[in-house]
């Protein structure tokens, strides 16, 4: 593999003396739409919180760029990696446009105020995520599908090479869902390294080119979808039997999970 | 991003500012007219200052103001310069530390029912008085002020600690909060129960007042108020990014647990000082912030500067009326207040939503 931005290596995480991982390495591949999936408790939100410096490991590290992330200053660090959470709070009364400018945290400073740079960045922003006609709009007046837009146009705004989101089509409806990953993969295409917890299986399969299932705390299968999404690895990490076949719309793995798999 | 020029996107961002005006902190609100509320908050305290000089037990006209303050030799002299001047000089100062206070801490724990004294200050600043008047004799303002302060700082402090000091979340703030309180008050009550002097000396204390102005030490008084209000308006830009979450604030690049350490302190010496000096003022740092969030919208550059100027125009309106409504005598400033901003916060809590923390 080669060189990671983002890696957990031998990791502790848990939360107190709750432990959810241990010795856990991940390598985030460098260019690619990551998937972290994996049945509910798995420690998928974990990881992703570790990747992100929101927990620290009690033993081990996350390097980003090789570093340990938290020996760099959270707003180099912020520079380098964005992060859409599962619930961000949106303030009563605040614009489109001003929730997307609050991106821009990171390359300002007490000197360094608004600035031209900053009004273009944001512009692009609302441009890349199609939400530039509702910048003058309420954030609280908008729909699910469209305030999923604002966030990820707010991370957009914070123009890093890396982005981490954290279940970013839970709560939506399906038409929403797939508006925001086919948004994903478009700023993948674009040259950035994605990272996502995701819940639905054959939309991780479709959209990531990257996969790591987890199970337990512990990575169980790592790969490209098509290696990886096989009957035995979705036997093996949700215990569902099921059958793959071909996404007619995609060509990439479908899981058809087996009829009266259960009583 | 190649698609960053297209056209569409310039007419909504236009509609704020030019593309060109760099400068401006937040270009795409309605700026102009939160400067105007600036300028008018501005002249409306200058008139409350006149006010507050020109009125009391004994009202003077304009002409006998300027002699107060410029000739040594006239009846008005003493009363303006010893008395009016530096009472009103201690209502701003107070009233925009109270209404900073209650901004970041209502900013600080994303909850806008939040206020100072959230965070035990009142009472802690009640019980070292108390403990002053019954352990150690003390009663006068001026020997009570420093532990007073002492005390809002302790409790505090103490605070932080039982909510988990870095682990501190909101919640966990308010719970802590409200657990010193009533700690704070059963002692309180204990000790001016076994001490009818303490009693006596808190009667005094408890209900909020700027008549000691005189004898308060003005300068240090507005130079702590002064140097924590710089730090707190600093705190603005981390405090927007705040709220949008822990999380989100982390990810831009925020530490949550260092910004809440810095707006604690900040909270502490803003509320404490003020409280020391004129007792406990309720619903000011409360309602406040409230009002103006109304007008200004949710970023923190326009909330904590708004905040303190209204504080500071409030409280010394307050207290003028205080002045005129009861002459000869005059009704204390924090219970103008309360009778002002009790039927106010009701009238917030029965509107709509208000806790989201």
């Amino acid at each position: 593999m080669t060189a990671s931005p983002l890696a957990a290596h031998q990791a502790t995480l848990g939360y107190g003396r709750n432990v959810i991982s241990e010795d856990l390495t991940v390598d985030i591949p460098e260019g690619e739409f990551t998937v972290i999936m994996g049945p509910n408790a798995c420690g998928k939100s974990t990881l992703l919180k570790a990747l992100a410096r929101m927990l620290k490991p009690s033993t081990g590290s996350v390097l980003l760029d090789g570093k340990d992330i938290h020996s760099q200053p959270t707003r180099a660090v912020a520079r380098r990696l964005g992060l859409l959470p599962q619930s961000p709070i949106a303030p009563d009364g605040i614009t489109v446009a001003d929730l997307v400018a609050r991106g821009r945290y990171p390359h300002q400073g007490i000197l360094r105020q608004w600035s031209a740079e900053d009004e273009r960045v944001v512009a692009e922003a609302m441009a890349a995520t199609d939400i530039g006609d509702l910048a003058n709009r309420g954030v609280d007046e908008l729909s699910g599908g469209q305030r999923q837009r604002v966030w990820i146009a707010m991370v957009l705004a914070q123009q890093t090479p890396l982005l981490l989101l954290d279940e970013p089509t839970t709560y939506l409806d399906i038409t929403h869902q797939i508006e925001v990953l086919d948004l994903c993969a478009k700023l993948h295409r674009e040259g950035r390294t994605l990272v996502a917890v995701l819940h639905d299986l054959n939309q991780a399969a479709r959209y990531a080119t990257h996969l790591i299932a987890m199970r337990g705390g512990a990575v169980v299968a790592e790969g490209a979808p098509a290696d990886i999404v096989t009957a035995e690895t979705v036997q093996r990490v949700f215990d569902l039997p099921c059958r793959i076949i071909d996404d007619p719309e995609s060509g990439t793995p479908l899981v058809i999970p087996s009829a009266s798999a259960r009583v | 991003m190649s698609t960053a020029h297209r056209a569409p996107v310039a007419p909504p961002l236009a509609a704020g500012e030019a593309p060109g005006a760099a400068s401006d902190p937040a270009p795409r609100r309605r700026t102009g007219g939160r400067v105007t509320g600036l300028l008018v908050l501005v002249a409306a305290i200058a008139v409350l200052t006149v006010l507050s000089v020109a009125l009391g037990a004994r009202a003077m006209d304009l002409g006998e103001v300027w002699a107060g303050l410029t000739d040594p030799a006239s009846d008005a002299y003493p009363v303006v310069t010893e008395l009016r001047l530096p009472r009103t000089a201690l209502g701003l100062a107070a009233g925009a530390a109270l209404g900073l206070a209650g901004a970041l801490m209502q900013a600080m724990t994303r909850n806008p029912l939040a206020d100072p004294g959230l965070l035990g200050v009142n009472t802690g600043a009640a019980a070292a008085v108390v403990t002053a008047a019954y352990f150690l004799g003390f009663s006068s303002f001026t020997q009570t002020i420093g532990f007073a302060f002492a005390g809002a700082a302790v409790a505090s402090v103490a605070t932080y600690l039982i909510a988990g000091a870095a682990t501190a979340t909101p919640a966990r703030l308010a719970l802590a909060g409200a657990a010193v309180t009533a700690a704070g008050y059963a002692y309180v009550s204990a000790i001016q129960l076994m001490d009818a002097a303490s009693l006596e000396t808190m009667r005094f204390w408890s209900v909020g007042s700027l008549v000691n102005a005189h004898t308060a030490p003005i300068l240090p008084v507005v130079d702590l108020i002064g140097a924590a209000s710089a730090v707190g308006l600093l705190l603005a830009r981390p405090l927007n990014a705040l709220a949008l979450g822990d999380a989100t604030a982390t990810g831009l690049g925020v530490d949550p647990r260092v910004l809440r350490v810095a707006g604690i302190a900040t909270i502490t010496v803003l509320a404490g000082t003020a409280t020391a000096v004129c007792g406990p003022i309720v619903f000011v740092g409360l309602v406040v912030p409230h009002v103006v969030r109304a007008f200004t919208g949710p970023d923190q550059h326009w909330v904590l500067p708004y905040s303190m100027l209204t504080g500071a125009a409030f409280l010394l309106l307050t207290d003028v009326v205080g002045r005129i409504v009861a002459r000869p005598g005059e009704v204390q400033v924090g219970i103008v207040c309360a009778v002002v901003g009790g039927p106010f916060f009701i009238y917030l809590v029965s509107r709509r939503k208000v806790t989201r923390l």
